[in-house]
């Protein structure tokens, strides 16, 4: 028997009300492996303009590069300290800030290495479902056979990739529209 | 370490299917002015799942407060309003309960007031009333909310843009595949049709399950009338697909 999915609405202007209490900013607990770095950025629409009412969501691997997930069942270290999972809305300029660690490499389906990357959802007034994105770090040598960042056109494959700002910190931006424009994940 | 059978590597996923065609809105839906400068104009880059893509936050009971499921008994008096109870499960489309994920909804109060600095509307704030609840499903994916019926408001859409009365629902599931952010309306009300964040659902029945359903057997006696309202993540295939098993394994 299969169902029809429900669909998608928007989080609309008031998302602050049913959605704050879980602002996770800072992922990093007790007893962590991997420097803490931030993670900052702006996100912009078709007019350049900040959107200040949008949530932006995270999802990582631990420095080890696994998931705390179940279906993650690879014989890699899991971090009571670290659950991978972050919230935060925009403030009046658009930005946001996550205090993390760089995750490790995970494997795609194949078994082959992907480039250490962190996965964004983002919501906003004015889209009626999410979008989403990964975040992947600069000079690191895998990002170059990453499958991901491989199916992107050569051209747009910067867009996924965060700016070392000094030493550990980045920053990424979300361009919606027009030049510069992010590239939006579906799967 | 992984029981997997035959040589498939351990981090063979099953991805999660795409959502049937024409039940989810586009990014552009000019009718909803903010979507024409707030959507992408490149088409999305599709991504074979990796374990990035089938796993996400799982939330434990720990995070839930007694209250949180009763928007009713969240200050010290009673909210102005209808009560109601809002409950329904959640399942996947393979009809499969969704235990254990976190479900959390927010909402006006019965004037069509949120307490947000952004909301300008001429109708009264409550004081007994926040608008914004939480639970996790139990194990067969059921959830249950007491709550107000929220009021209509305006907006400023268009001339006269009136919003339906509606809860906002926002769901995780067991991946950042499934996650999935909605509104529950409620039947016969007569704003659906001129809703442009409604009908920017392309399938009537897609857009009618939206609706809520008065049901019998969850409204109590002398207090409450009941809503259900069931939801429905994507569901995942019943094994890695073919073509993710790595080349040597191919027949």
């Amino acid at each position: 028997m299969s169902l029809r999915t429900t669909a998608s609405q928007t989080v609309g202007p008031y998302l602050h009300i049913g959605l704050t209490w879980l602002i996770t900013t800072n992922l990093v607990g007790e007893g962590v492996t991997g420097a803490p770095i931030t993670l900052g950025g702006r996100v912009t629409d078709a007019d350049g303009a900040p959107v200040d009412d949008a949530l932006v969501e995270i999802w990582q691997a631990n420095a080890h590069g696994r998931y705390d997930h179940p279906d993650d069942s690879r014989d890699v270290p899991l971090e009571a300290g670290f659950k991978g999972f972050g919230r935060v809305p925009t403030d009046a300029s658009g930005r946001f800030r996550f205090t993390t660690v760089k995750p490790g490499a995970v494997p795609d389906a194949t078994g082959a290495w992907q480039a250490p990357h962190i996965n964004v959802t983002i919501l906003m007034r004015g889209m009626l479902k999410h979008l989403r994105a990964r975040i992947y770090f600069p000079d690191d040598p895998a990002n170059a056979t990453d499958p991901v960042l491989r199916a992107v056109p050569e051209s747009r494959r910067g867009t996924l990739v965060a700016e070392r700002k000094s030493d550990g910190e980045f920053e990424w931006n979300v361009v919606l529209q027009g030049d510069g424009e992010t590239v939006f994940l579906d799967f | 370490m992984n029981s997997r059978p035959g040589n498939l590597p351990a981090a063979a996923v099953a991805p999660y299917r795409p959502s049937d065609r024409w039940t989810q809105p586009d990014y552009v839906y000019p009718p909803y002015a903010s979507t024409v400068r707030r959507s992408p104009s490149q088409p999305l880059v599709r991504v074979r799942a990796s374990l990035s893509e089938v796993t996400g936050p799982l939330f434990g009971s720990g995070i839930i407060m007694a209250n949180d499921f009763d928007l009713t008994r969240q200050h010290e008096g009673d909210p102005i309003g209808e009560r109601i109870v809002v409950s329904g499960r959640v399942l996947d489309a393979n009809a499969r309960p969704v235990p254990h994920t976190l479900v959390e909804i927010w909402q006006a109060n019965a004037a069509g007031r949120y307490p947000h600095p952004r909301d300008q509307h001429n109708a009264p704030t409550d004081p007994n009333f926040t608008g914004c609840g939480r639970t996790l499903t139990d194990a067969e994916g059921r959830y249950r909310f007491v709550t107000i019926r929220p009021g209509e408001y305006p907006w400023r859409n268009h001339y006269n843009a009136w919003r339906p009365a509606h809860i906002h629902f926002s769901l995780f599931g067991p991946s950042i595949s499934t996650r999935l952010v909605t509104q529950m309306y409620f039947p016969g009300d007569p704003l659906l049709e001129f809703d442009p964040m409604y009908t920017s659902i392309p399938d009537e029945s897609a857009r009618a399950r939206l609706i809520s359903a008065f049901d019998w057997e969850t409204t109590i006696p002398e207090q409450a009338l009941g809503y259900r309202f069931d939801v429905v993540l994507r569901g995942r295939e019943e094994t890695p697909m073919e073509n993710d098993l790595p080349k040597a394994a191919r027949p």
